[in-house]
């Protein structure tokens, strides 16, 4: 689509902290940009933050456009979205991606509506090349390939948003590697900051946060519960478990939606996204909700007693009997060895 | 004595507590799947419905869909909203989030002024979380999304927004639209008097015309999106069963299946 050049991350920090899922984004965003031909660039909003140009320069920024400004100290939509839209409506880039987090997931869509343009959310892969679209005969190049989970874990489908520009994206984190840093020069390009008195519809009364980062997103080990565990004796043996091996306890919606643990150990779309070696999953039927959170083991272990689960269409190693006479002998085992 | 007008949106999806095959083409198998109220539509629907025990407000429910989706809006008259309105229209199909944000901002606009909009967080089915922004924008007015909690004070509202690690607590002016989530509260069950005094409720149908929507912004044309291809990826995984006599056998097959690649299970140092 002529005019529109280049690949765009919006980047979010937290406490003067690049987050991980931007710069996991980055390293997407410099390879697409390297095979469209074109610049990379980050948009930075806050106050106080010009520190971390350099930081987003050394993970291959080649444009950062700034605004840092103490009426961007939090997040709000209205003035985020306004000045978000101004700034792509005047430097056009084709594709612009965000992280799918609580600021992304609400700034995209209104950003996107306000552009009239396509959005497509919780990406797990992406790439650019031509589509072919045969009802109108044309064939359209420099296409982004928005690659989403769709029905159940193992389908996948590709969205194209091919005669609106910007192409915009939400992508998960932890879907991506964070890049290695290399030395960089990006260009900075300061943004003015006017706020309109009709954006001024919210104000932030309180902001808390556990400011411990999630050992289940870091842990080697995940013991994944499901239903099957069938309520808190289940959940304990299975939390047993997970401290045996030194592991961290993770959970399906069903089971944090009945309260058997916090929402926090939710795994999947609306949850956490885990990666670790080693998954065992006890008792979960596997839902698309939850595998998605999943994908990123290296081995999954399932053991569930109905052998028309679909987790073992997406397991390593299936175990087709109840949890609660496999896992206790493990914990015997595992005792009697340490 | 506050005086609302809430619009509580509600989507039917496929049963998702049901397995969903997937055919060889990648299609879904929707014929078994029973069609429900969207999960979190249902926190929205309380949430409206709270506010109706506790000030002097109206409550219209709305949905886009085919017109088996008549049945979800009779199920949120049961619950006891005052009005149902389904916009039901050939032409609708294949809209992505933008196109369906249009389709309801039409809708809305021809109901006149309301001072809330309450919609669940995400659907179960397509799980982008957009409509609810994306028609915000349509209509102006702010919103906040991932609420667990939220009062309504004189002409704003006080919202408990989850975000990563925590939550934060903000002021809106009124009209706002929120997103609700599973969290937010427990939906009342349908009851028989419910269902009863539902009956004599009508559920009134919307076409294009009825809400003044231009054709060429819904639909497939009206769609930024399209969908390229839906692949099934064969599972990388191994599939690998494991068996034994007795359940001693089954963890050590386990165990030495997951050593051969290159993981040893021991307990921890502590």
């Amino acid at each position: 689509m002529n005019g529109y050049s280049g690949v765009w991350v919006y980047v979010e920090h937290r406490n003067g902290v690049i987050s991980n899922s931007t710069l996991e984004i980055m390293g997407k965003a410099r390879e697409l940009a390297s095979k469209l031909g074109v610049e990379m660039a980050t948009v930075l909003f806050g106050n106080d933050v010009s520190h971390l140009v350099s930081t987003l320069a050394e993970y291959g920024a080649d444009r950062i456009y700034l605004a840092d400004d103490e009426a961007l100290k939090e997040y709000k939509t209205l003035p985020y979205t306004r000045l978000l839209t101004e700034l792509i409506e005047s430097n056009k880039p084709e594709i612009v991606l965000f992280t799918a987090s609580s600021l992304g997931r609400d700034l995209a869509p209104r950003v996107a509506a306000r552009l009239r343009t396509g959005l497509t959310a919780n990406c797990i892969d992406l790439d650019v090349g031509c589509f072919e679209d045969n009802e109108k005969g044309k064939r359209l190049e420099r296409i982004l390939y928005q690659i989403v989970p769709a029905f159940g874990g193992n389908v996948v489908a590709t969205i194209v948003t091919p005669y609106h520009r910007p192409q915009i994206a939400t992508i998960r984190p932890g879907t991506f590697p964070v890049p290695t840093k290399a030395p960089g020069r990006g260009e900075v390009i300061h943004v003015k900051v006017n706020l309109r008195r009709e954006d001024d519809k919210a104000e932030v009364l309180e902001v808390k946060r556990d400011l411990q980062e999630s050992e289940l997103e870091n842990a080697k080990i995940v013991v994944g519960v499901g239903v099957g565990a069938r309520g808190p004796d289940g959940v304990k043996m299975l939390k047993r478990l997970a401290e045996v091996l030194g592991g961290a306890l993770g959970a399906t919606r069903p089971v944090t939606d009945a309260g058997w643990l916090p929402q926090e150990y939710m795994i999947g779309e609306s949850g956490k996204t885990v990666r670790p070696d080693l998954y065992i999953a006890c008792g979960i039927s596997g839902a698309m909700h939850h595998m998605v959170g999943v994908r990123n083991a290296k081995v999954i272990v399932a053991i569930n007693k109905d052998p028309k689960a679909p987790i073992f269409e997406a397991a390593d190693y299936i175990i087709v009997e109840d949890m609660f006479k496999i896992v206790p002998k493990l914990l015997e085992k595992l005792d009697r060895k340490g | 004595m506050i005086s609302l007008k809430v619009i509580v949106l509600v989507k039917q999806v496929p049963d998702p507590r049901e397995y969903v095959r997937i055919r060889e083409d990648g299609t879904l198998d929707r014929e078994k799947a029973r069609a429900v109220i969207n999960d979190c539509d249902k926190n929205a629907l309380e949430a409206a419905l709270q506010l109706k025990e506790k000030f002097n407000s109206k409550v219209i429910a709305v949905s886009m869909g085919p017109p088996k989706a008549e049945d979800a809006l009779r199920e949120a008259l049961a619950m006891g909203v005052d009005e149902a309105i389904l916009i039901s229209d050939r032409r609708v199909r294949g809209s992505d989030t933008l196109a369906t944000s249009y389709v309801l901002y039409k809708a809305i606009e021809k109901l006149g002024p309301y001072d809330l909009i309450l919609c669940g967080l995400e659907s179960s089915d397509g799980g982008t979380a957009q409509v609810g922004p994306e028609l915000a924008e349509f209509l102006g007015i702010p919103q906040a999304t991932f609420v667990e909690d939220f009062e309504v004070k004189g002409n704003y509202v006080i919202v408990k927004r989850r975000i990563e690690g925590g939550f934060e607590k903000l002021k809106i002016t009124m009209p706002v639209l929120l997103t609700i989530s599973k969290n937010a509260n427990k939906p009342r069950p349908t009851t028989f008097s419910g269902i009863l005094k539902a009956v004599k409720k009508p559920v009134v149908t919307w076409s294009l015309e009825d809400i003044g929507a231009e054709v060429d912004k819904v639909g497939l044309a009206g769609s930024p999106t399209k969908i390229m291809k839906v692949e099934k990826i064969g599972s990388q995984r191994k599939r690998i069963l494991i068996e034994g006599n007795d359940v001693e056998e089954i963890v050590n097959n386990l165990l030495r299946s997951l050593q051969e690649h290159g993981i040893i299970l021991e307990a921890a140092k502590q």
